[in-house]
């Protein structure tokens, strides 16, 4: 189980590396649901089947399609990435950089104390997710709920002024 | 240990065997199905009766060449019919033939499983689609992504009547609740729109249009060739297989039956399903692309979700059955 | 919706149907009579050729698959050669309406694959039958007021004798 983990995680960690130094976005986003995989993997052996499985569904079998299917019809070329590494000067990055560097310091802090290890073994159930859905995160629920909501009302609308002009 | 190892893998490898048989013979059975809906003989001149029309397709896929368009991405035209085989393998592994065939039958979230791998199944259809550089392929990946993509919500969501029956995404579970009253009655709507789903998941007739070959050439495997073809062509038959299987073990009670041995009466119950995807196949004509996504959305979707509002309503109101 | 269902029936019956489609190299189908296949030349009752060498088929022919050289011998006019291109031909039988002595006839026949495309190429002899093909009876210099060996002018079926034209007598 130590081993399967071990290697999710570093696939996962590989995974986003090159995701975010690929000049295809194609691939960037290939790598990126590699990623999610792998991390959906380290649930699974974290003993969160549930969530891995939704991570699996959600994130790289509906979100990602979406990005993919985006960047398919923007049809990025050579000249989009050129414009991008222009871009990408060290002013533009280098803030950025530092925080997230902050944040990997003291994610390493936290899993050398030991912080966040979990127990392997005892399994998350979809009952227990839902009753923390209902419970205790419910306030969470309902705010993403509207969120969604006026996205749906919004998606609608454009759709429908899209219709009409055209 | 190692004993455990080897019996694991060796079920696997059975598994594997039996399921590419049983799809290269389903598409004998299917050409052969489809000629006589068609009054005519389909084909019959290989072997007895045909059957060795199976080896004579295999054949020359392998032996025709395997070429890459120069305009395409070497790596993801590959990648692509690797997924969408990879995909409904895993997808069919979940699947509980007896409670003692099947390769994982007893997963905790078997049900979840197959959701997850038919989601990632999309990337097979949209990569090589993308992957191609050709208009029409890039049309027919755009059309199985949105596709597929809206059709897994209505699948997913009439399946949630079956949860609830059953208490767990357990698949075994689900089968051994059916034992006195299979899912296909109280959950009717649901059975129909999952099966609808399915047949859009796995882009079958009348449900094509990602391949549309009367409008696209063939859609997202235009540019395919060889046993790159031939891969996307056998994992269709394993979707057909894997949707049919699905319904069996969600809504006809899996291996439950009288007199026959529970193996049988599960090929039984997914052959019909099989012979109506064929059925399908011959009857029905490919709906327009809007009107497909609209009877999703607009009539589908609403549908399931009243499915599982009365659903639920029932089972807080009725008494439990014990 | 329903209309589907109703047609998911309708085609789940023809399973039950018979098959329209024959097995064909063991099992032959049944070709009409006037089914439009090989081409041939046929003879008149007395065994002479009716061809005349009008042209008319050649001209008629929408794909140039005919070629004749017309010859003379006796007052009567034959093909030299008549060569039939069927590699070419599309078999629609507009040499046979046009034919003005039911020489040329389509057959049922379409058996005339070959390995070698020269071998489509079909000569006289191969196109020429001894029989009289679809009309048994007819013999076009019978009826028709040509003078030839062993008929004169007058002679032909249905034929007044000739009017001599510098007579002054009614």
């Amino acid at each position: 189980m130590n081993a399967t983990f071990d290697i999710s995680a570093v696939v996962a960690v590989l995974a986003t590396l090159m995701m975010i130094t690929r000049p295809s976005a194609v691939h960037g986003l290939l790598y990126l649901t590699v990623s999610l995989l792998a991390a959906a993997l380290v649930f699974f052996v974290l003993g969160a089947p549930f969530a891995a499985a939704l991570e699996v569904i959600i994130y790289a079998g509906a979100i990602m399609v979406l990005f993919v299917f985006v960047i398919m019809m923007l049809n990025i070329g050579d000249a989009a990435a050129l414009l991008e590494s222009a871009w990408l000067k060290p002013t533009a990055w280098i803030g950025p950089g530092l925080l997230a560097l902050l944040l990997a310091i003291e994610l390493v802090g936290l899993a050398a104390s030991g912080g966040i290890a979990h127990p392997a073994g005892a399994i998350v159930s979809a009952q227990t997710v839902g009753i923390a859905l209902v419970g205790p995160y419910m306030l969470a629920v309902e705010i993403a709920s509207f969120l969604l909501l006026a996205a749906l009302v919004a998606a609608f609308h454009l759709g429908r002024a899209v219709m009409r002009v055209s | 240990m190692s004993r455990a190892i080897t019996a694991g893998l060796l079920n696997v490898v059975l598994g594997l065997i039996f399921l590419m048989v049983a799809a290269a013979l389903l598409t004998w059975i299917e050409r052969r199905l489809l000629g006589f809906l068609q009054d005519r003989p389909g084909p019959n001149r290989v072997g007895p009766s045909g059957v060795l029309q199976v080896a004579a397709d295999g054949i020359k896929l392998l032996f025709k060449q395997d070429w890459i368009p120069p305009f395409a991405d070497p790596g993801i035209f590959v990648l692509a019919p690797a997924i969408s085989m990879v995909t409904v393998m895993l997808a069919i592994a979940v699947i509980p033939a007896t409670p003692v065939v099947g390769i994982i039958g007893n997963l905790n979230v078997g049900l979840l499983f197959f959701l997850a791998m038919s989601g990632l199944g999309v990337y097979s259809a949209v990569l090589a689609g993308w992957s191609s550089n050709n208009k029409y392929s890039l049309l027919g990946g755009m059309r199985a992504a949105a596709q597929m993509v809206s059709y897994e919500v209505f699948m997913g969501l009439a399946l949630v009547g079956v949860v609830m029956l059953a208490g767990s995404f357990n698949l075994t579970t689900i089968v051994h609740n059916q034992l006195r009253l299979w899912y296909v009655v109280p959950q009717f709507i649901g059975f129909v729109i999952f099966f609808i789903g399915g047949v859009a998941e796995t882009h079958r007739l009348p449900f094509d249009l990602p391949e549309g070959e009367s409008e696209l050439g063939a859609g997202f495997h235009t540019e395919y060739s060889g046993m790159k073809f031939g891969m996307f062509f056998v994992a269709e038959y394993i979707g057909i297989l894997l949707v049919s299987a699905m319904t069996t073990v969600l809504f006809l009670g899996g291996w439950y039956g009288p007199f026959l041995p529970p193996f049988v009466w599960f090929g039984l119950k997914t052959g019909f399903f099989v012979c109506f995807f064929i059925l399908l196949r011959a009857a029905l004509p490919r709906p327009r692309y809007d009107q497909f996504m609209a009877f999703g959305w607009k009539l589908l979707l609403p549908l399931t979700l009243l499915n599982i509002l009365i659903t639920g309503a029932l089972m807080l109101g009725l008494p439990a059955p014990t | 919706m329903l209309s589907s269902v109703r047609t998911l029936w309708y085609t789940f019956l023809h399973l039950f149907q018979r098959n329209v489609t024959v097995s064909y190299p063991e099992q032959m189908p049944y070709l009409a009579p006037r089914t439009r296949g090989r081409i041939i030349l046929t003879r008149d009752p007395d065994g002479e050729e009716r061809c005349v060498s009008c042209y008319l088929c050649a001209v008629a022919c929408p794909v140039d698959c005919i070629s004749l050289q017309k010859t003379e011998a006796d007052g009567r006019w034959y093909p030299e050669h008549f060569r039939i291109n069927f590699s070419r031909c599309i078999f629609c039988g507009f040499c046979e309406e046009a034919c003005p002595t039911y020489a040329i006839q389509l057959t049922p026949d379409f058996e005339m694959s070959e390995y070698n495309r020269q071998n489509l190429v079909y000569e006289k002899e191969d196109l020429l039958i001894a029989g009289t093909g679809k009309y048994p009876d007819y013999n076009f210099y019978r009826v028709a007021g040509l003078a030839v060996p062993g008929k004169d002018k007058g002679e032909a079926a249905h034929e007044r004798p000739p009017i001599d034209i510098r007579s002054l007598m009614p």
